[in-house]
């Protein structure tokens, strides 16, 4: 009985160990090698010892990719986000000893989001401050490239996880509305793209964006544009693919959170004179918190290291982690260096990664 | 009272117009007869036909037929008991550990993990071809195949396992003639995820395929970078419509079999 307990947790828990774990290892360890021209093309520094192996680290390549500058930026995100989780409920507790709501509840709260916004502002300068050599040394770096391959990522993941749930919830709310037994289809209408093949999703794309595709002819026959637009190929082009294929994940997680709401609470605000707008904005949308936060992390935190849709629809304009990552692993041949961006970017997706953890577990009680 | 109004019937037909237009521009496209995809000359059928004879897009079909069988069926097996052991087995040493090995490769960006395998599999010398690309695949389909199964693991009375154990059973009896039928929906399901998901990726396979195991992904994807084909708008049409039959039905299925599982469930409770 023991030992067949002992075996079943042995069976998946030794391959996620083998083919899991030691990998990321083995990418730690190329990120601190040198490039060589041999096959596999790079030479190990980690022959001799774990202390040996510390003094005598490589730090070349995390030199080279800016990793100075991406941790300088880190630790302010880091820290912003401490203060706002950690240092805000106290200040506010402190400032409103009484949980119930007083007259000058809303001034004080807005009082102290002002003085933690700008204690937070002032850390901020400080870090930055403080770590301004660092920043001044990524400056001068041989490559540019790497730096604002994270900083060009984050924008577009940004962007297009803000344009995401601006198109998902009004279809995830409308959805919630529709009656119920038309609810199973709609969902089932939501969920099959996402079985669909993605490459042939964003493939699909290419014919509608390019300068003699299905949109231009469309635009140019009704009359609204003169010349084609050129949309392929730009950043416009990597969002419109974004969202396209990631609008599922936004979706669903926030239809599942509008749809356990009890329309109830939504008619006794109208009952005590709310106007829809602000029924909506007062009610549905804090009980919707939840799904609009999951969705979010859902679409932004793949989005980060996307290569398909870049790669495809974004031609050589659009630099993102992933795509560079990729290139300089299969075109470049620099392993070490590849390995190195990979570990940055893993680092720069814990934030992400915690805070959504963080956010189910407080869903989920 | 649930309102229905112009607003949000608006917002679903724009929502999913922006999500089927686009495949269905390529369903139409692949019955053009021109060679230039973007311009209708007529109907015709002959660029399936072409497909048909083009032996490369086979034989990376096939490849991808059976690296998508064998790592889904192993990461459905891996995948089950990883789930089994996280709502079971209790307290064990290295349960955290676990538990993120578990997650992590769901968030994980797909370019990290493609290459962190490789480099692995050239660590130990394996040579790359189908048997790296059904290890890869097994590797984070078991993930999915695990959050699926859990969800339906967590959800049913642990006490008619008990009572069959306490009844005589062997505990690998008690797994198959109780726990194995009321999870069976969320295996299979976990086990179509898993297919489907190897069935797409495209990353993970070019790091750890050989010369000669191309994948169809690898394919469309190196064929699709020279521009729009008509060949490649007839392979994904016939892709979109084995995959809307197969959800289609396997929906019907897994809810035909859940609704079973729950009279069984019932019945035995009564």
């Amino acid at each position: 009985m023991k030992l067949r307990r002992s075996f079943l947790i042995a069976v998946p828990y030794t391959w996620l160990l083998i083919f899991f774990l030691v990998p990321f290892g083995i990418v730690l360890k190329i990120s601190f090698s040198d490039i060589a021209l041999a096959i596999p093309p790079y030479t190990p520094t980690l022959k001799d010892g774990f202390w040996q192996m510390l003094s005598g680290l490589d730090l070349e390549n995390y030199a080279f990719i800016g990793a100075g500058a991406v941790f300088a930026l880190f630790a302010v995100v880091v820290i912003s986000i401490a203060m706002f989780q950690i240092v805000y409920p106290r200040v506010r507790r402190a400032l409103i000893p009484d949980a119930r709501y007083g007259v000058f509840d809303s001034a004080a709260a807005a009082l102290t989001t002002l003085a933690v916004a700008l204690v937070n502002v002032a850390l901020i300068v400080a870090v930055l401050g403080l770590l301004f050599p660092a920043l001044k040394a990524f400056v001068d770096i041989p490559d540019f490239l790497y730096f604002a391959a994270y900083l060009s990522s984050l924008k577009i993941a940004i962007i297009s996880t803000f344009l995401t749930l601006l198109i998902g919830y009004p279809i995830a709310y409308a959805m919630a509305r529709a009656a119920e037994h038309w609810r199973p289809t709609l969902l089932m209408l939501v969920i099959l793209p996402f079985w669909t093949s993605f490459l042939i999703r964003v493939y699909a794309w290419i014919g509608i964006l390019s300068t003699e595709g299905y949109l231009n002819q469309f635009l140019l026959g009704v009359g609204i544009i003169g010349e084609p637009l050129a949309i392929l190929n730009t950043p416009i082009a990597v969002y419109i693919g974004i969202v396209y294929t990631y609008l599922p994940f936004m979706v669903l997680p926030i239809y599942a959170a509008l749809d356990k709401m009890d329309d109830s609470l939504v008619e006794a605000a109208e009952d005590l004179g709310c106007t829809a707008l602000s029924a909506f904005w007062l009610v549905t949308a804090p009980l919707s918190k939840p799904g609009v936060i999951a969705g979010c992390f859902l679409v932004f935190i793949p989005t980060l290291g996307e290569f398909v849709i870049p790669s495809l629809l974004g031609g050589s304009n659009t630099v993102m982690i992933g795509k560079v990552l990729w290139e300089e692993f299969f075109n470049n041949r620099d392993w070490p260096v590849a390995s190195a961006v990979a570990v940055i970017l893993l680092l720069i997706l814990i934030i992400p990664i915690v805070l959504f953890q963080r956010n189910q577990q407080e869903a989920d009680q | 009272m649930r309102r229905f109004s112009w607003f949000n019937a608006t917002s679903l037909t724009f929502g999913f117009a922006f999500l089927y237009l686009p495949m269905l521009m390529l369903i139409i496209y692949s019955f053009n007869e021109s060679r230039l995809v973007t311009v209708w000359a007529g109907f015709s059928t002959k660029w399936y036909g072409e497909l048909m004879q083009n032996e490369a897009f086979l034989d990376a079909a096939w490849v991808t037929i059976k690296v998508a069988f064998w790592s889904s069926t192993l990461a459905t097996i891996l995948g089950t008991m990883a789930a089994y052991i996280m709502v079971r087995a209790g307290r064990f040493r290295g349960r955290g550990l676990f538990s993120g090995m578990i997650y992590a490769p769901l968030v994980m960006p797909e370019v990290i993990t493609g290459l962190s395998l490789l480099l692995f599999f050239i660590a130990v010398d394996v040579n790359r071809g189908i048997l790296t690309i059904v290890l890869a695949h097994t590797t984070f389909a078991m993930c999915y195949v695990s959050v699926v199964v859990t969800s339906r693991l967590v959800s049913f009375d642990n006490a008619l396992e008990e009572a069959a154990l306490d009844l005589g059973c062997t505990p690998f009896d008690a797994f198959r003639s109780v726990t194995l039928p009321i999870i069976l929906p969320a295996v299979i399901s976990g086990w179509l995820l898993a297919f489907t998901l190897s069935l797409d990726d495209l990353v993970i396979a070019t790091f750890t395929s050989g010369p000669s195991s191309t994948t169809l992904p690898i394919k469309i994807f190196s064929a699709v970078r020279l521009g729009v084909t008509p060949e490649i708008n007839a392979l994904s049409t016939i892709m979109i419509l084995l995959v809307t039959v197969g959800v289609i039905a396997a929906s019907l299925i897994s809810r035909s079999l859940a609704i079973k599982a729950k009279a069984d469930e019932r019945n035995a409770q009564s």
